[in-house]
C-alpha cells in the first residue's frame, strides 16, 4: 500500500526522490480522512517552499486542509491535470495523483521523514 | 417535566451557577405589554418621523415603490421563518429563489457569479477590495473619491488590518466623473484594485471602459460600484468590470433608517474561487433530478476558520427575496420602464435649475444654488412638507454650494415644481 | 416511550409536493408583465440622447417576463419545500431558533418605521432615535455593560466591531498587542474575526470538562495576548463555571475579555456578562431576540462595552440635546464606521417590539424555560445517546454519536433520518471537540408536546440503528430531493442558470 520508496510526514504527505527533485502527494490515509476531493489548490511554478510549512490545500466537501511541504526547494513541476479532475487524489493518491515536483534545496532534509513502516506504525499509533 | 428531570423548581436548574455570577434584581424592564400597546408606542413614535413625506434623498438609499406581492410572498412562514439552507433536503425552497436572485444579478450587472448577498454595498466594498487582493496577490487599493462617502469611511475601516493601503483619486470638477489623468499617475504595480462607482455618489455614469483599460494595463482588478440598482434597468452595466459590488436596496426594500439592506458581489467566472459569502449551487439528487445545496463553503468561515475568505455568515436572504421577487415582479421590459420614468423625472427638474456638473447622469444630480443659503432653502421645503436634497458640504467642502438631488418613479412633477421655485 | 415509531404513527411529517417547479427562467414568456406604472407626469426622455449611446443600455437579457399570477405561485410552491420555525421544532444548537412573533413584523411596517431615510434632518427622525435609544437601554441593562452601539449588521459583523474595539483601547494604552485566544469549543466566525481584524489566533484546549482550562490559560496570558474570546455557556451548553477567574487572569496581565452572545439565551435576566468580568461582547438578535431567520438574514449584531471602551465606538452615537436626539460625530477616539448609516433599523425595530412584549419578568422566564425544555431533552434522551460532558446543561445540550458509531450510524446519518419523523436536523459535527457531536437546542418556544415527538423521535431511531443501519444511512427517505450531490456541486460549479 505504502510504496517502500517513499518517505512521509506524519501531516499525511508523501515525497519520492529522484535525481535531486522530489515529487509530493498526500497519502491514501488523508485522501480517506478527507472524503470527495472537489477541488486542489496547487502551489505557484517557481514558488520557494519550506519543510513543514503550508504550500497547496485540498478541498473537499466538508474541509479545506492545508497540505505541508515534505521538502525544502523550488517548485518546478504542478499537476495541472488535478484542476479538472481533482478526484484523481481520491482515485490515485501515491501515483496520478501527484501535486507537484520539488528541487531539493536541502537533501538531508529527508532523513528527518518517516520510513514505510514508520508511517505504518504512526497510523497504527494514531 | 420538572419531575422527569429530576428537581423541584426551576430556579434549581440554575442553582448550579456562582452566586457571584447571578442577578438576583428585576430588569429594569417595563411588564410585558399587549400586541395594541406595542402598536400604538410604534405608530405615536412612527409620526415623528417623516415616513412618506415628499423627499427629494437618494445618496445611497432610494425610494421606489414595493409592489404589494413582496411583502406577501415573504410573509410566508415558509421564507420569514427558516433557517439558512445547510440542510438541502429542507431548504429547496430557500436554495432555488437563491440560485435565480443569483442568475438575476448576473443579468443586471454582465458578470458570470453573483453571491447570495451581502450585508449591504458598504461591506461589500471591502470584501470585493480584498477579493482583489487575493486574487492578485498584490496589496494596495484605489479608490474614487466620487465613491459613496461612507462606503470610503468602511474601506478604511477594514483595510487598516488587512495591510491594505488606500489611496484615493480625483474627480474631474467640471464633468463630476473620474479623473483619468489622477488615476494613472497613482497606479503602481501594487494596485490590486481601482474601485469606481458608476452612477456615482453624484449621480453621475462613469466611463467604465477606460477605467478597465487603464487598471488591466497595470495587472490591477477593476472593482465597480452601484449604490442605485434601478440604473441597470436602462444603463449599460460594467462588463468590463472584473468585480461588482453594490446595493438592491431600490428593489423593493424599505429604507428604514438605513437598514436591513441586501449588498451583492458579482464576479468574472475566473474568479469564483475567492467570492466571500454563500453560494448556492445547482446539482443533481440521486434520482437525478435537479437540486440546489450551498456549495464552495470550504472558502467560509465555519470550515476555514482563520483562513476563511471572510467571517461573514448572515446572508440577507429574506432581504435578497424581497428583491428577487421584485424583479421577477417587473421583469424585462419593466425595469426598463421604471428606469425610463426616473431618468425622465431627474432630467425634468435638472432643467430647471443649475447643475454643478456636466457628466450624463441617472436619477440623481447635484444643483448648484450659488450664494443662497442651502439649510433655509431646505427648511423653506420642509414647511411645505418636502424633504430637500443633502447638502454636500457635509461630505465634499469643495462643493458646499451642492445639492444633491434625488428624482424617483415616485416623485411628483408639482413637488418637482415647488423645489425648482425655491432652489432656482 | 421507548419504543420504534411506525411510519404511520410519525405525527409530523408534512408531504412535500413533488411537481418539478421550473425556474422563473424557465415559464418566461416574452411580452408577459406583472407590473403596471403610473403614467409619467413628466415627458419621457430618450436614453441614448441623455445618456449617451454608449452608455444606453438595450435590454437585459434573460431577464424573466412573467405575470403576477405566474410569480405568485412559483414562490408559494417553492415555499412549501422549506421547513420553517412555523411548521415546528428546530433543534439547531446555539442558533436559538424561537418563534418569530408577528407583532414584530406589523412593528417594523409602520409607515414611520419603514420609510424615513437616514439622511434626512434629526428633527425630523426623532421616533427612529427614540426606538435605538430604547433598545440601547434595555441590552445594557439585559448585559450589565454600560455602552451599545446597534452599528453591526449581524454576530460575526459585531465580531470584528468588538475586536477592534479591543485594538483601539490597547493601542491607546501604547501596545495593540499580537494574539487573540480562542477555545477549541468556539464557533468558526471567532477565528475568522481575529484575523480580519489583524490579529493571530491561538487555540486554547478545554478541560476534561469542556470548559477554558484556567491553568493552561494562565500560561498561555502573556504580553502578546490582546483578549480571549469567550462564550458563556460555552457550546457545549455549559456554564463556565471559573468564568470570573478567567476574566482575573486575562485582566492581571492587561488583556480584555470578549463574549460571544450567541448563547445569550441562557443568561437573560439570570446573569449578566458586566458582572463577570466581559468587558466587550456582541448580541444576536436573530437568536436572542427573536427577529426572523428568514432563510439566512438579515441579522443584528448589537455590540455592548463596559465604559474603558465607549470612547472607542463607533460614529455617531445619540445624543440628548435637551429633549431633542441628535447624531454625535465629534468623536475623535471612535473606531472607524463598520458599516454605513446607523445599523439595521428594521430589525432593532422588531427586537424592541420582542422585549416590550415579554418585559423584565417575561425575559427571565423565558430563559428559564429554555433551560427547562433542554434539561428535559437531555432527560429523556440520556439512555440512549452518549451525552457528551457529564455537567449541567444550560440552554442547550450535546450528545456524541459514540453508541451508535459502534452499529456503524454517525451523527450525520442520524440527523438524516431524523427529517424523516418531520424534524429539521440538530446541530451535526459542531462543536469539534466532540467527536460525531449532536447538539440540541430547543429554546422556550417549545411546548412539553413538541419535544416528546422529537424524542420519541430521536429514539425511534436509536432503535432503528439497532435494527436496519442500512435503512437508516440511506436517509431521509420522505423528501422531495435525496442524496443532493454536494461533491459535483463543488467540483464543477453551477452558481446561474444560462439560457
Amino acid at each position: 500500500m505504502y510504496p517502500d520508496n517513499y518517505r512521509y510526514t506524519k501531516e499525511h504527505e508523501w515525497v519520492h526522490v529522484e535525481e535531486g527533485a522530489g515529487t509530493v502527494g498526500i497519502t491514501d490515509h488523508a485522501q480517506h480522512e478527507l472524503g470527495d476531493i472537489v477541488f486542489v489548490e496547487l502551489p505557484k511554478l517557481g514558488a520557494m517552499v519550506e519543510q513543514g510549512k503550508q504550500f497547496a490545500v485540498v478541498e473537499s466537501v466538508k474541509a479545506a486542509s492545508d497540505i505541508y511541504a515534505p521538502v525544502s526547494g523550488e517548485v518546478i513541476a504542478i499537476n495541472d491535470a488535478l484542476t479538472n479532475a481533482p478526484e484523481t487524489l481520491n482515485s490515485d493518491p501515491h501515483v496520478a495523483g501527484w501535486i507537484a515536483k520539488i528541487k531539493l534545496s536541502t537533501p538531508a532534509e529527508i532523513d528527518r521523514l518517516l520510513t514505510p513502516s514508520d508511517y505504518q506504525t504512526y497510523l497504527g499509533a494514531e | 417535566m420538572l419531575d422527569t428531570i429530576g428537581v423541584s423548581s426551576l430556579e434549581d436548574l440554575v442553582a448550579h451557577l456562582p452566586a457571584a455570577v447571578r442577578y438576583n434584581d428585576r430588569l429594569p424592564i417595563p411588564d410585558g405589554k399587549s400586541e395594541y400597546e406595542i402598536m400604538d408606542y410604534f405608530l405615536k413614535l412612527g409620526e415623528t418621523n417623516a415616513g412618506l413625506q415628499a423627499s427629494f434623498l437618494g445618496a445611497g438609499v432610494y425610494r421606489h415603490y414595493r409592489p404589494v406581492m413582496v411583502d406577501t410572498i415573504v410573509s410566508r412562514g415558509e421564507f420569514l421563518t427558516s433557517y439558512t439552507p445547510y440542510q438541502a433536503e429542507m431548504a429547496q425552497g430557500t436554495l432555488t429563489a437563491i440560485f435565480e436572485f443569483q442568475t438575476m444579478v448576473c443579468q443586471l450587472t454582465g458578470m458570470d457569479v453573483a453571491n447570495a448577498s451581502m450585508y449591504d454595498a458598504s461591506t461589500a466594498v471591502p470584501e470585493a477590495a480584498m477579493m482583489a487582493m487575493r486574487a492578485t496577490g498584490r496589496s494596495s487599493v484605489l479608490v474614487a473619491r466620487s465613491v459613496h462617502p461612507e462606503y470610503r469611511e468602511v474601506l478604511g475601516t477594514y483595510a487598516k488590518f488587512q495591510g491594505m493601503p488606500v489611496q484615493e483619486f480625483s474627480f474631474h470638477a467640471e464633468s463630476g466623473q473620474v479623473d483619468f489623468d489622477d488615476l494613472a499617475k497613482k497606479i503602481t504595480s501594487d494596485t490590486a484594485a481601482v474601485i469606481v462607482q458608476s452612477p456615482n455618489f453624484f449621480g453621475i455614469v462613469e466611463n467604465v471602459k477606460q477605467a478597465a483599460a487603464l487598471a488591466h494595463e497595470k495587472g490591477a482588478l477593476l472593482v465597480v460600484i452601484f449604490s442605485e440598482a434601478v440604473a441597470m434597468g436602462i444603463v449599460e452595466p460594467p462588463r468590463d468590470a472584473d468585480i461588482v459590488a453594490g446595493e438592491l436596496q431600490s428593489f423593493a426594500i424599505s429604507p428604514s433608517y438605513g437598514g436591513p439592506f441586501a449588498g451583492i458581489i458579482a464576479c468574472k467566472e475566473k474568479f469564483i474561487r475567492q467570492i466571500p459569502g454563500r453560494l448556492v449551487g445547482e446539482a443533481k439528487d440521486k434520482d437525478g433530478r435537479r437540486a440546489f445545496c450551498l456549495t464552495l463553503a470550504t472558502r467560509e468561515q465555519h470550515i476555514r476558520r482563520e483562513k476563511a475568505t471572510s467571517n461573514i455568515c448572515t446572508n440577507q436572504a429574506l432581504i435578497a427575496l424581497m428583491a428577487t421577487v421584485f424583479m421577477s415582479v417587473y421583469g424585462k421590459e419593466g425595469l426598463r420602464e421604471l428606469a425610463t420614468q426616473n431618468l425622465s423625472k431627474a432630467h425634468y427638474l435638472s432643467a430647471k435649475l443649475k447643475k454643478r456638473f456636466t457628466g450624463p447622469f441617472f436619477n440623481e444630480f447635484v444643483a448648484d444654488v450659488g450664494a443662497k443659503d442651502v439649510a433655509e432653502m431646505n427648511r423653506a421645503l420642509e414647511a411645505k412638507k418636502i424633504i430637500g436634497g443633502l447638502p454636500l458640504a457635509r461630505f465634499y467642502p469643495e462643493l458646499k454650494t451642492g445639492v444633491l438631488l434625488c428624482c424617483t418613479e415616485m416623485t411628483k412633477r408639482e413637488d418637482m415644481d415647488t423645489v425648482a421655485g425655491v432652489m432656482a | 416511550m421507548s419504543e420504534r415509531i411506525k411510519p404511520e404513527g410519525i405525527k409530523k411529517v408534512r408531504q412535500q409536493p413533488s411537481q418539478n417547479e421550473d425556474l422563473l427562467f424557465e415559464i418566461s414568456s416574452p411580452g408577459k408583465a406583472g407590473y403596471q406604472l403610473p403614467p409619467l407626469d413628466v415627458p419621457s426622455v430618450d436614453p441614448k440622447a441623455v445618456l449617451g449611446a454608449g452608455n444606453s443600455r438595450d435590454a437585459i437579457d434573460d431577464f424573466p417576463e412573467v405575470s403576477e399570477v405566474d410569480v405568485i405561485r412559483h414562490f408559494t410552491r417553492l415555499s412549501t419545500w422549506n421547513y420553517a420555525i412555523d411548521l415546528g421544532l428546530y433543534p439547531l444548537g446555539s442558533c436559538t431558533m424561537k418563534y418569530n412573533p408577528r407583532i414584530n413584523e406589523a412593528a417594523a411596517r409602520v409607515d414611520g418605521m419603514a420609510w424615513p431615510h437616514p439622511y434626512q434632518p434629526d428633527a425630523l427622525s426623532q421616533g427612529a432615535m427614540e426606538v435605538m435609544a430604547e433598545l440601547e437601554r434595555c441590552l445594557n441593562a439585559i448585559t450589565g455593560m454600560d455602552a451599545v452601539t446597534l452599528q453591526p449588521a449581524a454576530g460575526a459583523h459585531g465580531e470584528f466591531a468588538g475586536i477592534l474595539l479591543i485594538r483601539a483601547y490597547l493601542e491607546s494604552r501604547g501596545n495593540p498587542r499580537k494574539k487573540i485566544l480562542i477555545p477549541d469549543s468556539a464557533h468558526g466566525t471567532n477565528p475568522a474575526t481575529a484575523h480580519m481584524a489583524g490579529y493571530k489566533v491561538e487555540n486554547i484546549a478545554s478541560n476534561a470538562r469542556g470548559m477554558v482550562d484556567t491553568e493552561i490559560l494562565a500560561k498561555a496570558v502573556d504580553d502578546d495576548v490582546a483578549a480571549l474570546m469567550v462564550t458563556n455557556p460555552n457550546t457545549l451548553g455549559v456554564f463556565e463555571e471559573h468564568i470570573a477567574d478567567v476574566a482575573k487572569i486575562l485582566h492581571d496581565k492587561g488583556a480584555l475579555l470578549y463574549m460571544d452572545g450567541a448563547n445569550m439565551n441562557a443568561l437573560v435576566g439570570i446573569s449578566r456578562p458586566g458582572d463577570f468580568g466581559v468587558d466587550v461582547m456582541h448580541l444576536n438578535l436573530h437568536k436572542t431576540f427573536s427577529t426572523p431567520h428568514g432563510g439566512g438574514g438579515p441579522g443584528g449584531g448589537p455590540v455592548a462595552v463596559k465604559k474603558i471602551l465607549e470612547p472607542f465606538l463607533p460614529a455617531p452615537r445619540l445624543k440628548k440635546v435637551g429633549d431633542k436626539w441628535e447624531w454625535n460625530y465629534d468623536l475623535p477616539s471612535a473606531v472607524g464606521r463598520v458599516r454605513a448609516f446607523y445599523g439595521n433599523f428594521g430589525v432593532l425595530v422588531r427586537a424592541l417590539a420582542y422585549i416590550m412584549a415579554h418585559g423584565g419578568d417575561g425575559l427571565k422566564r423565558a430563559t428559564l424555560d429554555a433551560v427547562l425544555n433542554a434539561n428535559y431533552l437531555r432527560k429523556r434522551l440520556e439512555k440512549h445517546y452518549q451525552i457528551a460532558y457529564n455537567e449541567p446543561s444550560m440552554h442547550e445540550c450535546v450528545f456524541s454519536d459514540d453508541i451508535q458509531k459502534k452499529l456503524g450510524a454517525d451523527t450525520g446519518n442520524i440527523a438524516k433520518r431524523l427529517i424523516d419523523y418531520g424534524f429539521h436536523p440538530y446541530t451535526v459535527s459542531f462543536p469539534l471537540i466532540v467527536h460525531g457531536a449532536l447538539m440540541i437546542e430547543p429554546t422556550e418556544t417549545e411546548s412539553k408536546r413538541e419535544l416528546d415527538l422529537f424524542a420519541d423521535a430521536l429514539i425511534s431511531i436509536s432503535l432503528e440503528i439497532e435494527e436496519n443501519v442500512e435503512f437508516v444511512k440511506q436517509a431521509p427517505h420522505s423528501t422531495r430531493t435525496s442524496k443532493v450531490d454536494e461533491v459535483g456541486a463543488a467540483r464543477k460549479p453551477i452558481v446561474r442558470w444560462r439560457r
